[in-house]
């Protein structure tokens, strides 16, 4: 274990050569996350008249910028690479590596965020304090909070993309699934509409299940909708989720390596 | 240094007949079929040799090399690598294996080189100093020169293949599973690999275990050979035994002053090739000395040399030996 902490800085270095070697594609795949734009557009439209909601345009502008922010710093893919290296059978180097794969995948994901940082977050961050600072949260503890929450937020968004890799081990194709698990995620997170909007029911459910944690709940902390103990407690259930999907994670894999086929060659 | 006790694997695969019917009706009802890729195979490989692992393809060979190397999980039987169990993929393990496969590749594609390289270093946790002088015998066996600042995907198939061995063997393994090192690559390449391979084996006394279907990489670093068919073990010792079963006849190629006729020759073995100035026969390995003895006193030789069948006859011949229920027969 040790030996794979020491190789991480490495591991970062080459990931994150690895994630810039093509410019153009590059930009693109970060202007691929301006979904919160396109959604801020839509809702400041709807909202020009009259508040929605309660929701006007300043409110609707804060939280789709801080959902940017939010997503600039959380994005992954380790299911596709898991997906093609599967079938193809080049999970095999990974493998025959005395670092564990995941490791690696995590590195090469937390790689590339600070590229994305430079270019992305600089622009989302200033846009959120012209257009939103009114809504930002005004107690410090809950910048604090905010950062733990991104964390945790890359962390689930991580995981869980590792554990439906894993179903490939078992079934053909594990993007068919991850098309399902985004779906929900794109409904249930926040990331297309604001989980205030949602009957009563759905908003009880959502606060719960693990999407919320994977965008609404830094960017409600960050807006100061939820704050104090209250952000603490939610915090240590993410967190808790975190380490229960952690867990199914590593019972899917193992059960999957037994299971793994080394396809070609 | 390689254990190997009733070694089996299975592999399930679904099975559906081509067009579009087909792959509607398997929407619904998917036929599987039960594969036995590797049958029950023992055998043992000592520190420091170099032994082939030949068969047809389909045979089971690359199955067995990613068991021994950790990669696939055996249905049962047991196999020891370096005093380790291969499956449990121990980092102990794992730092004294390398598996080099010629069609699949582990350098990064966008990158040149030298960061899968320094990529290696960091995982194989190898101190610095050693990283150097290990890359930089490795580069001059194989002239790499510049090779590893281009990008991978700008290098041709033979420069790639260096630079994977140079990936696969920095942290100096004691064991290297090689399949198909030099497939697809020129002649002189694949001579520049064998040599390589033969070196690091004599530098660093790691133990070889090679498949490839190319004889000459057989022939020039294999003294031992395990033959596999149908996922069974046929022949397991020296590749010369192993010829001497399969074809027990020599190959005498004269080089002759003038014309003699095929009647003649005939005479003397069974005569395999013949044309102008040169007659090949193929006598029988016992009589051997007496047909030598005849031709040279009763035909106009200006040079003879007896030599053993290619080593592709001989492997045809063993192939098709053996029927598909993978007796051994009389090998």
């Amino acid at each position: 274990m040790r030996a794979a902490l020491r190789s991480f800085p490495t591991l970062l270095r080459v990931g994150f050569a690895d994630a810039v070697a093509y410019r153009a594609e590059f930009l693109i795949w970060i202007l691929s996350t301006n979904m919160p734009l396109v959604m801020l557009a839509l809702w400041s439209a709807v909202a020009r008249e009259h508040p929605i909601g309660g929701w006007g345009q300043g409110k609707f502008a804060a939280y789709f910028l801080a959902a940017l922010v939010v997503r600039l710093l959380t994005g992954c893919w380790a299911v596709w690479t898991m997906n093609y290296e599967l079938r193809q059978g080049t999970l095999s180097f990974r493998l025959l590596r005395p670092v564990h794969p995941l490791l690696h995948y995590l590195a090469e994901n937390v790689a590339a965020i600070p590229m994305r940082g430079l270019f992305a977050l600089p622009v989302a961050a200033a846009s959120l304090w012209i257009l939103g600072s009114g809504e930002l949260a005004s107690d410090p503890w809950s910048y604090a909070i905010f950062l733990a929450a991104v964390l945790g937020a890359f962390a689930i968004n991580f995981v869980s993309m590792t554990i439906v890799g894993c179903l490939g081990f078992f079934v053909e194709s594990s993007l068919a699934i991850f098309q399902v698990w985004f779906g929900v995620y794109l409904l249930l997170s926040g990331y297309l509409i604001p989980l205030d909007f949602f009957p009563g029911w759905l908003r009880e459910a959502s606060a719960v299940l693990p999407f919320r944690f994977m965008l609404s709940f830094p960017v409600e902390v960050l807006l100061g909708r939820v704050s104090g103990g209250a952000a603490l407690a939610w915090l240590g259930y993410q967190w808790a989720l975190v380490a229960a999907m952690l867990a199914l994670l590593v019972i899917t894999w193992r059960a999957g390596l037994r299971r793994y086929s080394a396809y070609g060659g | 240094m390689i254990e190997v006790r009733r070694l089996t694997r299975h592999y399930r695969v679904h099975k559906r007949p081509p067009g579009l019917a087909a792959a509607f009706r398997s929407l619904f009802r998917r036929v599987y079929e039960t594969v036995v890729a590797v049958d029950g195979i023992d055998f043992d490989i000592g520190p420091g040799e170099r032994v082939g692992f030949l068969g047809p393809n389909g045979a089971g060979k690359t199955t067995t090399l990613k068991m021994l190397s950790g990669l696939l999980h055996p249905t049962s039987g047991e196999a020891r690598v370096a005093g380790f169990v291969p499956r449990e993929r121990r980092a102990g393990f794992l730092r004294q294996i390398t598996l080099v496969m010629g069609q699949k590749q582990q350098l990064l594609w966008d990158l040149p080189p030298s960061e899968t390289f320094e990529l290696n270093r960091a995982i194989y946790d190898i101190p610095v100093a050693e990283y150097r002088q290990t890359l930089g015998e490795l580069s001059e066996l194989l002239e790499l020169g510049d090779l590893v600042k281009k990008p991978t995907r700008q290098l041709s198939l033979g420069e790639r293949m260096k630079c994977e061995l140079v990936a696969a063997l920095l942290h100096r393994p004691r064991v290297l599973f090689l399949d198909e090192p030099t497939i697809g690559l020129d002649v002189s390449m694949q001579a520049t690999m064998r040599s390589f391979i033969q070196a690091y084996n004599e530098r660093f006394g790691a133990t070889v275990l090679l498949t490839s279907h190319y004889m000459e990489d057989v022939a020039a670093l294999c003294p031992r050979v395990i033959v596999i068919d149908h996922g069974r073990l046929i022949f397991d010792g020296a590749l010369g035994e192993l010829v001497r079963r399969v074809r027990p006849d020599k190959r005498i190629e004269l080089r002759l002053s003038k014309p003699v006729a095929a009647a003649d020759l005939e005479k003397l073995g069974r005569l395999v090739q013949h044309g102008e100035g040169l007659a090949v026969l193929q006598v029988p390995h016992a009589g051997l000395p007496e047909v030598v003895a005849r031709c040279l006193s009763t035909l106009p030789v200006l040079d003879v040399s007896v030599e053993d069948p290619p080593l592709e006859e001989v492997f045809r011949e063993l192939y098709q030996r053996v029927p598909a229920t993978g007796e051994a027969g009389g090998i």
